[in-house]
This record gives C-alpha cells, sequence and structure tokens, in this order.
C-alpha cells in the first residue's frame, strides 16, 4: 500500500509489518490546573506491547496523567506540568516532535464514544488519517485501511454491510470499537484508553476487552479503569493511585497485575483492589 | 398434589393481529364539552348584544364570547373530572389559541398578499422588464424580471460577502478566543442594533459618493446588516458541537485548522445553513439601505458593478405610490414574487444542508458499487 506523507518525517503505516510498539517512560510527572496540583511526582514505566492499567479512586488523577502521555492535558486553559515523558528515548515534551505528531504516535479512546456524526463508518475509521494529514492514494488501500482496523477492533463482521451509515446509527458498544479502530487507523505505538468501557454494558466491555488483548500484541496499552475485574482481566501491569483529601496523586505501588492484585507491598493496595475502600 | 405446569402455547398466538392498547383515545365526551361550551356562549352573548343591550360590534361580539367560552368550558370540565382538571385543560384551550392567534398575522399577510398579486402575475412577469411599460399600460404588461435580477445578484453578492466573514468570525470566537473574543463579540452585537438606513448611507458616504449608484453598493449595505446576524448565529451553532469531538480529533493528531474544517464545520452544516437563512431573510426584504445605494432602474442590468439596477423591495415600494391602480396592481405582483423568492431560497437551503452524512463523500460511489454487487 502506498502512502504519501505531508510535510513531516513519519514512516509509511503499513499493514503487515508495521512499527512496533513503544515505550513510554513517565519520569517525576506533576500537573496543575492554575494553582491546583492534581498530579505529585509521578514515574512509571509502560512497556511495549503490554497492557498497563491505572487504578484507583476518582479524583486521583488518573485521566489527566493519561491526557498528559500524549500532551492533550495542554489543551485545557490553565494547565501545566513537569516533569519528562519519554517515548521510545525521545521526550515529547521537550524534543523536536511537534504535538500533532506526538498525538498521532499516541492514540486515545474517549471515555463517551464520541464518532464523528458527519461522517459515515467508512469515513470516520479513516478520518484520522486525513485529519493528520496523510494522504490515502487509491480507493482501493482506503478500503483495505477501513477493513484492516474494523478486523483489529472486532466490529468489521457486524458493520461490512453498514458502512456507508452515519457513525451515530451504530450502538454505544459498537460506537466505542468504531472509535478504537479509528485510532488504530493511524497506526499509533501507544493507545491509550481513558474508561473505555464506562458507559458500556457487559457484552459490549467483553468485546472490547477482547479487542485490548488482540492488539495488545502490536501496540502499547494505557488503560484508566475503575473496574478492578477488568484491570485484572485485561493488564499485565497495574499502577495503584490514590489521593488525600485536596492534596495531589501519586502512585502507590505499581507492578505486574498479579503482584499487586495477591501481594501487593503496601496495604491500601491491598484495601483497594479487595474492594474496602474507594 | 402436583401442579401441572402452565404450558404456554407458542401457536395459541395464532395468526390474528394483536390488538394494541390505544392510549390517549378521543373522548367523545371532550368534543361535546367544547362544542357545547361554544355554542352557548354563542347563545348568550347573541341574546345580550342583540336583544338585551344596544351593544355592537364584531371585534367585542367575538371577544365576549371567548370569555364566556372559557368560563363556561372550565364549568362544564369541573363538574366531571373536578377543579384541578378544568384548570388543566383552560390552559390547554387558552395556549392552544394563543398559538393559532400567532399564525392569524401570518396568514393574513401572505393571504392579502397572494389575493392582491395574484391578479396581474403572468409568465411574461419573469421574463419582461418595464422598458416599453408605462403607468397607464395595462397591470398585466411588461413585469419584473429587473428587479428579481436585481435582487438575486445583490442578495447572492451579500451572502458571498457576509457568509465567509460572518463564519471566519464565528469560528474565531469559539475555536480561537482569547482576549480579543470580548471586543469582537461586543461590536458584532453592536453591529446588529444598527438601523438599516445608518447602514444604507454607510455604504452611500463611503462607495456611492466616489463610484456612483450600483447594485454592488446595494450588495455592500445588505451585507452590513447579514454580517452580525450570521456571526451569532454560527457562533451558537458553532458552540453546540460537543467537546468531544473537537478533542477525539485533535488526538488522532489533526491540527486546529483541521479539526475546525473536517470536523466542527461539517457537524454543524445544518445549524451553519440556518445561519445563511436567517442572514438573507435579514437582508432579502430591506429597501431603506437600497434607497440610497442602487439607484432604481426600470430595464434590466444584470451587471451589478456597473450603472443602477432595481430590486424587487425597491420596485415594490416605487410602484405602489404610484396612482394608477395598473401599476399598483405590478406592486402587489412583486410583493408576492418577493414571498415566493423567500420560499424557494429557503426550501433549496434547507435541501442542501440536511443531506445526511456520508451522502456527499466518496462514498455515494461505493454505495451504489455495494448495491450493483448485493442485486
Amino acid at each position: 500500500m502506498s502512502v504519501t506523507i505531508g510535510a513531516r518525517e513519519v514512516p509509511p503505516p503499513s499493514l503487515d509489518g508495521q512499527r512496533p510498539p513503544s515505550r513510554l517512560i513517565a519520569e517525576g510527572v506533576s500537573a496543575w490546573f492554575g494553582t491546583h496540583k492534581v498530579l505529585d511526582r509521578v514515574s512509571l514505566v509502560m512497556e511495549p506491547g503490554r497492557v498497563t492499567a491505572l487504578i484507583g479512586p476518582s479524583g486521583c488523577g488518573k485521566s489527566t496523567f493519561l491526557r498528559i502521555l500524549n500532551r492533550m492535558h495542554e489543551l485545557i486553559p490553565g494547565a501545566s506540568l513537569a516533569g519528562t515523558i519519554e517515548l521510545d528515548g525521545v521526550d515529547i515534551y521537550r524534543g523536536t516532535r511537534s504535538p500533532t505528531d506526538t498525538r498521532r504516535r499516541v492514540g486515545m479512546v474517549f471515555q463517551k464514544p464520541n464518532p464523528f456524526p458527519a461522517m459515515s463508518v467508512a469515513d470516520n475509521v479513516v478520518s484520522g488519517l486525513k485529519l493528520s494529514g496523510v494522504k490515502v492514494q487509491s480507493r482501493a488501500d482506503r478500503r483495505d485501511v477501513v477493513e484492516h482496523s474494523l478486523q483489529r477492533a472486532g466490529l468489521w463482521n457486524e458493520v461490512r454491510n453498514r458502512l456507508t451509515d452515519p457513525g451515530g446509527a451504530l450502538s454505544g458498544g459498537q460506537q466505542q470499537r468504531l472509535c478504537i479502530a479509528r485510532a488504530l487507523a493511524v497506526e499509533p505505538q501507544v493507545l491509550l484508553m481513558d474508561e473505555p468501557c464506562s458507559a458500556l454494558d457487559p457484552t459490549s466491555t467483553r468485546r472490547i476487552e477482547d479487542t485490548i488483548a488482540e492488539i495488545s500484541k502490536e501496540v502499547t496499552v494505557v488503560i484508566v479503569t475503575h473496574n478492578m475485574q477488568q484491570a485484572q482481566r485485561v493488564s499485565h501491569d497495574c499502577a495503584f493511585f490514590l489521593a488525600g483529601e485536596n492534596q495531589p496523586g501519586y502512585i502507590v505501588e505499581s507492578g505486574p497485575t498479579d503482584t499487586l492484585f495477591s501481594s501487593p507491598d503496601d496495604s491500601r493496595t491491598l484495601d483497594y483492589v479487595r474492594g474496602r475502600f474507594g | 398434589m402436583a401442579t401441572t405446569p402452565t404450558v404456554f402455547r407458542l401457536d395459541d398466538a395464532s395468526d390474528a393481529p394483536e390488538a394494541r392498547v390505544r392510549l390517549r383515545r378521543f373522548h367523545p365526551d371532550d368534543l361535546t364539552a367544547t362544542c357545547g361550551a361554544g355554542v352557548s356562549a354563542f347563545c348568550a352573548v347573541w341574546l345580550v348584544y342583540e336583544r338585551f343591550t344596544p351593544l355592537s360590534g364584531g371585534l367585542g361580539f367575538w371577544l365576549s364570547w371567548y370569555v364566556v367560552f372559557l368560563a363556561l368550558y372550565w364549568l362544564i370540565v369541573r363538574g366531571r373530572d373536578g377543579r384541578m382538571a378544568a384548570t388543566d385543560r383552560l390552559a390547554t384551550v387558552v395556549l392552544t389559541t394563543a398559538g393559532l392567534g400567532l399564525l392569524v398575522p401570518l396568514v393574513l399577510i401572505v393571504g392579502y398578499t397572494v389575493y392582491k398579486g395574484w391578479t396581474a402575475l403572468r409568465p411574461a412577469f419573469f421574463v419582461k422588464d418595464l422598458r416599453y411599460t408605462g403607468s397607464l399600460s395595462k397591470a398585466t404588461d411588461g413585469g419584473g424580471l429587473h428587479a428579481i435580477v436585481g435582487t438575486l445578484e445583490q442578495v447572492g453578492l451579500a451572502v458571498l460577502i457576509s457568509v465567509p466573514l460572518g463564519v471566519t468570525t464565528a469560528v474565531f470566537l469559539n475555536e480561537v478566543g482569547g482576549r480579543l473574543a470580548r471586543p469582537v463579540r461586543l461590536i458584532v452585537d453592536t453591529m446588529s442594533a444598527i438601523p438599516s438606513i445608518v447602514a444604507g448611507l454607510f455604504i452611500y458616504a463611503v462607495i456611492v459618493l466616489t463610484l456612483g449608484q450600483n447594485g454592488f453598493a446595494g450588495a455592500l449595505a445588505l451585507a452590513v446588516l447579514m454580517l452580525p446576524t450570521v456571526t451569532r448565529t454560527a457562533e451558537v451553532v458553532l458552540r453546540l458541537v460537543p467537546g468531544g469531538l473537537r478533542e477525539a480529533s485533535l488526538a488522532l493528531g489533526a491540527s486546529e485548522w483541521r479539526t475546525v474544517h473536517d470536523v466542527v464545520l461539517p457537524t454543524s452544516r445544518s445549524g451553519l445553513v440556518t445561519a445563511v437563512i436567517l442572514g438573507v431573510a435579514r437582508a432579502i426584504g430591506e429597501t431603506a439601505p437600497l434607497l440610497l445605494t442602487i439607484g432604481g432602474a426600470f430595464v434590466v442590468n444584470a451587471n451589478p458593478f456597473h450603472g443602477k439596477q432595481d430590486a424587487l423591495p425597491y420596485f415594490v415600494y416605487r410602484l405602489i405610490k404610484f396612482p394608477q391602480t395598473a401599476q399598483v396592481q405590478r406592486a402587489w405582483t412583486g410583493a408576492l414574487v418577493l414571498l415566493a423568492l423567500v420560499l424557494v431560497l429557503f426550501v433549496a437551503a434547507r435541501i442542501v444542508g440536511g443531506r445526511k452524512p456520508g451522502s456527499a463523500g466518496i462514498l455515494r460511489r461505493q454505495r451504489r458499487h455495494d448495491r450493483r454487487e448485493r442485486s
């Protein structure tokens, strides 16, 4: 498949030999909204090809941390941060890489499904390519991208005959998988998911978890979840965030999910994963 | 004792269609109550007006009738359903009357214009101008082509000027913002209060005094009037686009310009069409700014940049002042055509703006292809 890229130096997305998943290293990340500090010196390594779950009660900075990883944090007026985020050894905040390029490499799926209502299902899938300035040359290539991305998101069989329907006509779970397909179509190295299943029913949740397991071989996944069982099911590594009252959030403990859930070092982690608080 | 399990036999559902529960079924009592109250109120008021007192006058009669009707209706419903229900129904009746009452001026205006304008409306009105037609010729002679051409060109040019400008300003106010947004919004709001004759005077002083009267000057004056309407409506429409869509687009690696161009504007397309419609509605019937700018003509002048032009509102304004009935009839026909023009433009805009998502893109071809494959 031939692809021309705009002015930027980006390796062409390809269907078989795609870019390997990346390692994300957060080092001493703090974040503020105005003068209110919400994150305090968080350090975490997100290993390539693995699923890292961020767990913890509401308001402890998990989503903020996630949004810092692809430079979405700075879009909120008054938001600022400190520390470094390294994507494959390059600091995304101080390096030469533009914010848009970083976001293209680090995709994101949001809590609420948000397909573009003015576009059809197929247009939604390829919208990322168009929006980030990648020109798909022929209609055949376009169809390949649509089919491949929808297959990776586990949606192809359900929508193969509805590609021209508006994206908003799908069910909630399908819309969320459409959003995953849309994020995957630009071939990101990392995929961030901000409570992707919290608005969905158990069946759709199950499908999306299968999808996560499937794509984690090719993409590094970081997922925020409130659902302890989900974290246990889908993630390889886990980080437990906590925030005191009116205090910034921090990581209590992180490590392999099995260890964190069975024999954590910190008693608060054990209390939280056993459902004793939070 | 063994209980026999209840067996639901599926085939018991037979072929007969199920009887649906009919909610909100119309009750014959409602009709009797309404009609009864109406008729008895009429009789009572008639007796008072025609027999017992020397009162007269249609307006007073019907107002009294309405008041008595409401009172009787309330009493009847109270007797049957109680006080609360009666007040509820009374409110329904009053609101329905108010809604219908609002339709009255609209129907009267449109109806009267159609009635007056119909007599002199001939196909010739759309193809002839008033070149060889004087005040004494028949009303069916000549036509208003010069005015129609003028209005279409002036409003079209005004749209071409004000819509890009207005939508750009709205995008600035909503997507870029910053410290400048407040003063800009204030200026736009102030602009919407400019009296139309002042807009005309402004263009007269700036353009007409140096370049002379022409259609373009009129279009500029109309654009000044349209701009605030288009800007404010477009701003409101853009604000309705969910922030999640912008975030989704930015998270895919889109620049802000791409996000606005490919996500925000297409999502709000039908709303933006409404903005254009409201702008056109503001401009198309304006006469005051045109008085000073276009000059008026009785001949077709298709070039808006040179020479005087006519416009439908101006055509109506000039002809209605003539003492000859033929000219007055022509003016009414002009008014009717103006109304029809507005209708046609609005319907066209709705059709263009209301297309379903996906039908416009490259996918139309693919859908046709899919259909062929399936069949």
